[in-house]
């Protein structure tokens, strides 16, 4: 049996792990991470992990015993430099070449740097590992004066767990509102009041130009020349899809390694799962490339059927959450294109409603708000491409069960 | 540390010393019970660590909350027995639960 070699150890690599098991996979599996831990899981990281709630322990997607008895052969803390597609083989920052039969592709994706005045000073932090938490978490003391850059999910979830441990929280944001790349204005305005009334100042409008410090960061530079007092910042202003090592190797790349519904590059040897990808999605009609454990989850489930010869196609309609405060946001689907916008329910006053995006009458995504309901059902509208009535939507008077009409 | 007991849909029995403070999901992940899927990790938003109480414990554990309700109501297997495993914290009040697993979480 061939062997299977999973490049990367995140998410999408755990569950891959798991499902060539549980799928009848017998082979040996080699899975290299470049960071020093087993598989984690991300999303707490900016969440419980952050504040304190959750040990590194409780944060692993599967305890160590579980590589063990899975037989798999964990080289941690290795880097793939290149991928020798010819010889069937990788190599690694440590001069080694490791042969594969299958490669998987989980690289995964890293944070957008920023390259400006000042931007290497110490003090200011990026989120994206564990390494990345414990630094940060180190200068989160009470009455520290905390500037985030980006009000995107990751700077507002730090806002909101600073903010409780006693930080004095500023989030400033280019755009002219937070969260503008993926929902509507009315969420944005729902989460700049709460952040305001949880004490965390939001200040939209507001490009970074530098930062100023001698050694260590003191204030974040902005558009215009104010200078915001700092003692620490963490930056969040997007991630970037691994694909290096796919592009060296020749493989098709287009803003994430290009597979098929099947998890398939173009070469037949080579699969790639995860944020590192652009997947077909059969349910927009278009090809994506996603930020999320779910769809990292379920690649991986579908690259273990492709492997283990029972072809499955990938159709799934997306899923993210975000926790800040006792706000729970569940979304399901993805707005872009929208030309309707429903809310149910008051944004403006309370913590909990639900905003539905409509293309052609035909429902393709939910932000919900502390509504669990409007989002599981919508998941399933969605991927039904179901047309609902606006005025159905908006009326809090008929069951979500029975929405759909 | 309480003792809980798994219980896999084909009678297959796991039991296991969980510590205080996690939840019984985490309890079950960090043993490999198969059976519990975990998917969004503990945060109840995923409905993909449903188990079945016995009635004479469901009343010994905390009430279930709005949240975890609706994502139950959405479970294909779910029953009036049904929990999210998430959602129970681990503690001498639970010493002896028996927890029983779904054919499926999905």
């Amino acid at each position: 049996m061939e062997d299977i070699v999973i490049v990367g150890a995140g998410h999408a690599a755990g569950q891959a792990v798991a499902s060539l098991r549980a799928d009848g996979f017998t082979g040996p599996i080699r899975l290299i991470g470049d960071e020093p831990y087993l598989p984690y899981q991300r999303p707490p990281l900016s969440k419980k992990f952050l504040s304190g709630e959750l040990d590194v322990e409780r944060v692993y997607f599967k305890p160590p015993a579980f590589y063990e008895q899975a037989q798999v052969d964990v080289r941690l803390g290795l880097s793939v430099t290149g991928i020798d597609r010819a010889g069937h083989r990788l190599l690694t920052d440590k001069g080694e070449a490791i042969p594969y039969g299958k490669l998987i592709l989980a690289t995964g994706s890293r944070v957008r740097r920023l390259s400006i005045p000042g931007s290497d000073l110490v003090g200011i932090h990026y989120l994206r590992s564990i390494h990345d938490v414990e630094a940060m978490r180190a200068e989160f003391r009470p009455g520290a004066r905390l500037v985030v850059v980006g009000g995107g999910y990751i700077g507002l979830e730090v806002a909101a767990v600073a903010a409780k441990l006693g930080l004095s929280v500023t989030v400033i944001e280019a755009a002219d509102r937070v969260l503008a790349r993926v929902t509507a204005p009315v969420i944005s305005a729902f989460y700049q009041r709460v952040h305001g009334e949880e004490g965390v100042q939001i200040r939209t409008g507001l490009g970074v130009a530098g930062f100023t410090g001698v050694s260590r960061v003191e204030g974040v530079e902005v558009a215009g020349g104010e200078v915001i007092p700092a003692d620490v910042v963490v930056v969040g202003v997007g991630i970037l899809a691994n694909v290096e090592l796919a592009v060296e190797a020749g493989l098709r790349v287009e803003d994430g390694i290009v597979v098929d519904e099947f998890c398939r590059t173009d070469d037949p040897d080579i699969l790639a799962i995860g944020d590192c990808t652009r997947h077909p999605n059969g349910i927009y009609g278009r090809t994506l490339r996603l930020e999320s454990v779910h769809n990292a989850l379920e690649q991986a489930k579908t690259a273990s059927a492709t492997l283990t010869g029972s072809l499955k196609a990938y159709v799934q309609v997306p899923w993210f959450w975000s926790d800040q405060f006792d706000l729970k946001l569940q979304i399901a689907g993805l707005s872009q294109g929208h030309d309707t916008i429903v809310v149910r329910g008051n944004p403006e006053e309370g913590r909990s409603f639900a905003v539905f995006y409509l293309k052609g009458g035909v429902l393709i995504a939910v932000d919900a708000v502390n509504r669990p309901m409007e989002f599981l059902t919508a998941r399933q509208l969605i991927a039904t491409h179901a047309e609902i009535a606006p005025a159905r939507l908006a009326d809090e008077t008929i069951n979500m069960k029975q929405i759909a009409g | 540390m309480a003792k809980i007991t798994f219980v896999e849909h084909d009678g297959k029995e796991h039991s296991f010393e969980v510590e205080n403070g996690l939840s019984v999901m985490e309890g079950a992940v960090k043993n490999m019970v198969p059976g519990i899927d975990a998917d969004c990790g503990g945060a109840c938003a995923c409905a993909t660590c449903m188990v079945y109480i016995e009635p004479e414990w469901a009343a010994k554990l905390p009430a279930v909350d709005s949240q975890e309700e609706t994502m139950l109501s959405f479970s294909d297997h779910a029953t009036s027995e049904s929990r999210l495993a998430c959602q129970i914290k681990v503690s001498a009040a639970v010493e002896g639960l028996r927890v029983k697993m779904p054919k499926s979480q999905h």
